[in-house]
């Protein structure tokens, strides 16, 4: 019996399970607050649905063998762009929603392709790497915003070049265009339908990509690349394959993450997003090395909701600790990333 | 009388958990004397020296039994450290030196001559310089009773190999206290001059009264400088002589000789006269196993055993056929050429391959039994795929139906098809990338140390499951460290010594041949089949 428990411990990871405890505390606190649980479960849905896509961006990386994918800021920057060019074009509702992922494509595509090539040079430190191309890229486009043409009003400066710094999305029939979507009220928690079902559907392709043969061949490159090479498939190629899909869908899931949010957050918002999607993924069971569509739902279901969940709870203890929610998502986000590089062994 | 002896070892036996790795040996060493010990790989040298070094591994796995009288007195050796202590010293086959630092400096690590300053007066001891002139002279001294030319003060990074070896010695013979020195296959890294110089150098340090444990297979040195010999053959002790009473037929022979069990397999031949794989002036640049222009032939139909010993080189071959290391040199499958350093074109040539590294290579730990087996043939071939247009997805339904068939076919003990191959024992995974590689439906099957890590009984399956392929016309490149499992599967057996074919014998010549040409020594074997333009005629004799 008590070596099941250790067994048990063991595989699920001590980690997980101080964050599960965690997660159950704050319901049970929530439930003796008298804390209005329908709205709690309500906002948890949208954060799910707005999250999700980023965290499956993780799940190509980790399974193409380049690990948690730290850079995913690249994908993000595209997916800006896009969104950017769609309002540019006056484009509205579900419309400017299509056009803003489908304008970010070809972006992703071409970065994701030149990052994958760079993450090929370091095979080994791909984290570290991935990292500061993301901090540089982030930087880097803080230029950029500053130097594109774009001159629509809605989000060009009044004064000289450039765009803001927040775009709202409202004017566009942009913001909440998924949430919307088939929302229905079930006793008090708002569900929303086309929000998750976006999210789902991402899921099903990507399930549906990992059981092509690229997929397959891709799977077998990042799980042990000797074994790869000697089965005839072309490692660096399909961790390549692996790198772009993972960027295209940091594209996208900024797309739905600022519509369900109702703003663009360029210049410092891109800066430490991955970061969120990271110890999601990992806090839903993933390693660095193994990843799947269960740690991806899982992992953003119990990271949203806790974050969901703590801020309302601390402030009724007291309102000094309003950012208590903050707080707690920097210590457990860094704590569990730490964690899961600590898990990492030789084979 | 026992007192004349330096070191004595008696009835030593070490089991590691159930497998019996040493089996009764007696050693006697007198100081000044040579004494060689030979074996093939695994025949137990490592083990016995890691035994009178006190390594960590030997008293983690349970110790040993026996006893060890050092100096006339019974001793424990527990550590490294504590061996050192009583003047047994070793030299690495792997050098263990700094390559920044010069080779006074690697000489004297850890043994500095100090002298005090200032500072140290006032701070204590750990704060004294280096007395440079003096370990400059300490080292001169032991270089030059090496006869070694070499300047102190030069680093050792950018030295010839040769001479690292020698900074090695140096280092292990300036320590004043040494009385024992062991020589761990100090040759493999040399060239012929250079072993020559090491050996006389052996000579002046056995002079000095040290006595030397020279481990090697390079039997013409032993009987150059080893006064007394010691052969290992399966962690037993199957003689012990003088070298004058002795030749190297002789211990060849001792060295490889056991009996040979034949599998049942078909009598007559099957395979014909054309050839399935023609191998020319193959160069592979595999670390550790280097091939240096091998030349081979395969008929169809037979079982081709390669043969040799550890760092020979006869594990690059398949390695560079397959694509997996560098090579260059002219591949003819089924006459035609193929394009090498390229592994989808030699899988397309219907070539396939079972790696020596099962756990490394071979598998993927943690996927199922089921993708593990088909995802070559997926990925090469587009088997097990449903299309659709330009899309594809894995075919469920026909992977389940192929990987049940293997799981009975080649009896692979698991849970079911799902399950993970990393919880498998090493036989089953072995079976498991058996069943793979048939999935790709081969004509020719490479196969390097199929049964390392492997029980008994499920060495004999892993074997009989490569004859019974065989017989249904698989052509079969066995590679392994095991002469007697080459000779009880095999048609012929290819020897390769220093990256080059050796010789090609029959499994039933003798064990002399069997052990001149593994020890290098081709030109002395008596019948066997050396010249590559007489290949074809063994062939059909």
């Amino acid at each position: 019996m008590v070596k099941k428990i250790v067994d048990f411990v063991h595989d699920f990871g001590l980690a997980r399970i101080i964050i599960l405890g965690f997660f159950l505390l704050l319901c049970v606190l929530a439930v003796v607050l008298r804390l209005d649980f329908a709205e709690l479960l309500s906002s948890s849905l949208v954060r799910i649905g707005m999250n999700g896509v980023l965290v499956l961006a993780m799940l190509p990386a980790i399974s193409c063998g380049i690990g948690p994918n730290f850079g995913v800021s690249l994908g993000i920057l595209a997916g800006l762009l896009g969104s950017l060019i769609a309002i540019e074009l006056r484009l509205d509702g579900y419309v400017a929603f299509t056009g803003a992922i489908l304008f970010s494509l070809p972006f992703a595509a071409l970065v994701g392709y030149g990052y994958g090539w760079l993450l090929n040079r370091v095979k080994g430190s791909e984290m570290m790497l991935a990292t500061f191309v993301g901090f540089s890229a982030v930087s880097v486009m803080k230029i950029g915003w500053l130097l594109l043409p774009f001159k629509s009003p809605e989000m060009a400066w009044p004064i000289g070049r450039g765009v803001r710094v927040t775009i709202a999305l409202h004017n566009r029939g942009l913001a909440q265009v998924l949430n919307d979507t088939l929302a229905f009220n079930a006793g008090g928690v708002v569900i929303p339908t086309g929000l998750l079902a976006f999210f789902l559907l991402c899921c099903g392709l990507v399930w549906v990509f990992l059981r092509t043969k690229t997929g397959v061949a891709m799977r077998a490159a990042g799980d042990n690349p000797r074994f790869a090479e000697a089965a005839g498939i072309n490692v660096d190629q399909y961790r390549m394959i692996g790198t772009m899909v993972s960027t295209i869908l940091g594209a996208v899931g900024i797309v739905v993450f600022a519509q369900s949010y109702g703003f663009l957050q360029l210049y410092e918002g891109p800066m430490f997003m991955p970061f969120v999607a990271v110890a999601a993924i990992l806090i839903g069971g993933a390693s660095i090395k193994k990843a799947s569509i269960a740690n991806v739902i899982i992992g953003t279901f119990l990271f949203q909701a806790i974050l969901v969940v703590a801020m309302p709870v601390a402030n009724v203890f007291t309102a000094d600790m309003a950012s208590m929610a903050e707080i707690s998502r920097i210590i457990i986000q860094n704590g569990i990333i730490i964690y899961a590089l600590t898990q990492t062994r030789g084979e | 009388m026992a007192d004349d002896f330096l070191l004595q070892m008696r009835g030593v036996s070490k089991s590691y958990y159930s497998t019996q790795v040493l089996k009764d040996i007696d050693l006697a060493l007198k100081p000044g004397e040579i004494h060689a010990i030979v074996g093939e790989n695994g025949a137990g040298k490592s083990t016995l020296m890691n035994i009178l070094f006190g390594m960590s591994m030997i008293h983690t796995t349970g110790g040993f039994e026996g006893e060890m009288i050092y100096e006339g007195q019974h001793v424990d050796i527990l550590s490294p450290q504590q061996a050192m202590d009583l003047g047994i010293g070793m030299v690495h086959q792997e050098f263990m030196l700094l390559p920044n630092y010069t080779i006074t400096e690697n000489i004297k690590l850890n043994r500095e001559v100090l002298k005090g300053n200032v500072i140290s007066r006032l701070f204590g001891e750990r704060l004294k310089t280096l007395d440079m002139p003096v370990m400059n002279a300490d080292a001169r001294r032991a270089l030059d009773s090496l006869d070694i030319g070499i300047e102190e003060y030069v680093k050792v990074a950018g030295l010839p190999v040769g001479y690292m070896q020698f900074v090695e010695i140096a280092r292990e013979i300036d320590k004043t206290e040494i009385k024992l020195l062991v020589f761990d296959e100090p040759t493999a890294v040399l060239a012929e001059s250079e072993a020559e110089h090491l050996l006389r150098a052996m000579e002046r340090i056995a002079q000095r009264g040290i006595a030397i444990l020279f481990i090697t297979h390079r039997l013409d040195e032993v009987m150059e400088v080893a006064e007394n010999i010691t052969v290992l053959r399966d962690g037993r002790l199957v003689a012990q002589k003088r070298a004058t009473e002795t030749n190297i037929y002789e211990l060849a022979e001792l060295m490889v000789g056991r009996k040979v069990e034949k599998l049942a397999r078909r009598t007559g031949k099957i395979w014909d006269d054309t050839m399935a794989l023609s191998v020319r002036d193959l160069v592979v640049d595999m670390p550790g196993e280097m091939v240096k222009g091998f030349d081979l032939d395969v008929h169809k139909g037979e079982i081709l055993g390669i043969g040799g010993l550890a760092g020979q080189g006869k594990i690059g071959v398949a390695n560079g056929v397959m694509g997996l290391y560098p090579c260059r040199g002219t591949v003819l499958v089924n006459g035609e050429p193929l394009l090498l350093n390229h592994t989808p074109t030699s899988i397309q040539h219907r070539l396939a391959f079972l790696s020596e590294d099962r756990r490394g290579v071979g598998l993927l730990l943690d996927s199922s039994i089921e993708l593990n087996i088909v995802i070559t043939a997926v990925h090469n071939q587009d088997k097990y795929l449903r299309k659709f247009g330009p899309f594809s997805q894995l075919d469920d339904a026909a992977i389940r139906a192929y990987a049940l068939q293997m799981i009975h076919d080649l009896d692979i003990r698991c849970t079911g098809p799902a399950q993970m191959v990393r919880r498998l024992s090493g036989g089953n995974q072995q079976k498991v990338c058996i069943a793979r590689a048939l999935a790709l439906n081969p004509d020719i099957l490479f196969v390097s140390e199929p049964t390392r890590g492997i029980d008994v009984g499920a060495k004999r399956l892993v074997l009989e499951t490569l004859v019974r392929l065989n017989e249904q016309g698989m052509t079969i490149v066995m590679t392994s460290s095991e002469l007697a499992e080459l000779r009880s599967v095999c048609d012929r057996i290819a020897i390769v010594s220093e990256g080059k074919i050796a010789g090609i014998l029959q499994p039933d010549d003798s064990d002399v041949n069997f052990g001149l040409l593994m020890a290098g020594r081709g030109a002395q074997a008596r019948g066997a089949d050396l010249l590559e333009g007489r290949q074809g005629a063994t062939a059909h004799g």
